[in-house]
């Protein structure tokens, strides 16, 4: 028996024992994009996690709901202003990125489960953002999205859209491991004045509610995630800006080295669940 | 005017009271157990004050890790430190003001913050700005705080 065939079998028996409970923790998007919202920790995680959550797990069912179907998912607008961005000519060029990529549902469908990456030419680890503005820049002669502006956002939820469902996979070896390890340093640094790191929240405390929040474990394959709170889609690099600040501490800017590090790093912590992004969050 | 210079100088005659016997958080002495015998002001305790530090987000805020039964009206209690009921009666006056002074010299480790200190901390904030801090860190709360919210920890007892 293979181990997906076994999973199949446990979960064909707790839908047997429990069938609403177990459908409510089932994640299927327009019916057919069968989501992984749990699963085994990656062996780099050295125990630390006993079991790895999607963080549309932790949210009510008002705002599951949200994500499974396209026709409510409020990101989809972004995605569909995303998709037109592509296929659009722009800058000195005179070129899209279609021009280069062709179909983005052909080109792009690894990119969300693999990045951020090691850029071999730049010699670094880069994530899909930088590598957006690196191609506007120097194959378009366009002007730069900016990193979590609206249109890079936009587009960077719509390279996500057509890799959903891909298991989530990046690399951490090789020339990656400098940049990881430095992520993994930043993840366990307790910061501010409240002295606390992201473990302090999403490693020892997910699951448990801080004030009126429901912690989860602090994953990103959901991203960029369409906030209720604020409207709109949000990027990761804002989001861990939101959680250094709330700490009472100095914040690093979104697109630093140390953001790109703790990026790669809480990337892998993810490495097994699927892409999911755009998500819905509250 | 005559009522508002009265007050004026109520208001300074106090501070110097409290300023005399004012324990700074870099002088608080913590005993083998991470308690604090000398109360850090000299001035008792206020409960009621102490209860608007524990639901007050710009300040305590400790309901938003630890429930409170007798806080119940108060929406949103975490769970992220252990209920607090009958705390007054299992901990001492100088456990829980240690506890709260900073909770790290009782609980190695404690994601609980120190809400009595000023230093030692890594990028500290100018409050939740997100900026750099800008000179000398005030503690989370003031002496007195402390001293309120000891108050009212002794009166959870069970
Ligand atoms: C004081 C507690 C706290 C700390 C410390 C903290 N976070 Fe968070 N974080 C939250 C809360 C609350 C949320 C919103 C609810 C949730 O998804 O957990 C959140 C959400 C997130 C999310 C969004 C998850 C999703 O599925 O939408 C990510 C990613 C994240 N945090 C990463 C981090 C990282 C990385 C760090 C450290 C740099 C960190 N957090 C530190 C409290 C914290
Ligand atoms: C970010 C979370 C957090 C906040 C905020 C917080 N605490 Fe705690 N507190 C904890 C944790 C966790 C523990 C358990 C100690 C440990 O770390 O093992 C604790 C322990 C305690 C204890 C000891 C309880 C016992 O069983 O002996 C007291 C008393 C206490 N806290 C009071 C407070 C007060 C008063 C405030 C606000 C002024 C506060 N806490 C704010 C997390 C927190």
């Amino acid at each position: 028996m293979t181990m997906s065939t076994l999973k199949t079998a446990v979960c064909g028996l707790a839908l047997l024992a429990a069938p609403l409970a177990a459908s409510a923790e089932e994640l299927v998007v327009n019916g057919e994009i069968e989501m992984i919202t749990e699963t085994e920790p990656a062996a780099h995680l050295d125990g630390a996690l006993s079991t790895v959550r999607s963080g549309w797990t932790f949210r009510t069912t008002e705002t599951k709901a949200l994500q499974m179907d396209d026709f409510e998912n409020p990101a989809m607008i972004s995605v569909d202003n995303g998709m037109a961005a592509w296929n659009t000519a722009d800058g000195a060029e005179g070129k899209s990125c279609a021009d280069c990529h062709g179909a983005m549902e052909d080109s792009m469908e690894m990119v969300r489960a693999t990045y951020p990456k090691w850029n071999e030419e730049a010699g670094e680890v880069r994530n899909i953002q930088m590598q957006i503005d690196d191609c506007r820049v120097n194959q378009m002669s366009a002007e730069p999205y900016g990193l979590d502006s609206r249109p890079m956002l936009a587009m960077e939820a719509a390279i996500s859209s057509v890799g959903r469902g891909q298991v989530v996979d990046v690399a951490i070896d090789g020339p990656a491991a400098e940049t990881w390890e430095k992520g993994k340093e930043i993840y366990y640094t307790r910061f501010g004045q409240l002295d606390l790191s992201c473990a302090s929240c999403h490693e020892l405390n997910y699951d448990n509610y801080i004030r009126a929040d429901h912690l989860s474990q602090g994953q990103i394959n959901g991203f960029p995630t369409y906030r209720l709170k604020n409207a709109r889609l949000n990027g990761t690099h804002s989001r861990f800006r939101g959680c250094i600040r709330d700490t009472r501490a100095e914040t690093y800017s979104v697109g630093s080295p140390e953001f790109v590090a703790l990026e790669l790093y809480v990337a892998s912590r993810g490495n097994g669940l699927t892409v999911e992004g755009p998500a819905v969050r509250n | 005017m005559k009522r508002t210079i009265a007050l004026a100088a109520g208001m300074a005659m106090g501070a110097g009271m409290a300023l005399a016997d004012m324990v700074a958080p870099a002088d608080v002495t913590y005993g083998e157990y991470g308690e604090i015998e000398q109360s850090l002001t000299g001035v008792p305790g206020d409960a009621e004050a102490g209860r608007e530090v524990m639901i007050t987000r710009g300040l305590g805020n400790c309901v938003a890790c630890h429930a409170v039964t007798a806080l119940e009206d108060i929406p949103f209690h975490g769970e992220v430190g252990p209920i607090l009921d009958g705390v007054g009666s299992y901990r001492t006056e100088a456990e829980l003001r240690g506890i709260v002074a900073n909770a790290k010299m009782t609980f190695p480790e404690s994601v609980m913050p120190a809400f009595y200190k000023v230093d030692g901390f890594i990028r500290p904030g100018n409050a939740f700005t997100g900026k750099a801090a800008e000179g000398p860190l005030d503690p989370l709360l003031t002496a007195q705080q402390i001293e309120d919210v000891v108050a009212y920890l002794m009166t959870l007892t069970d």
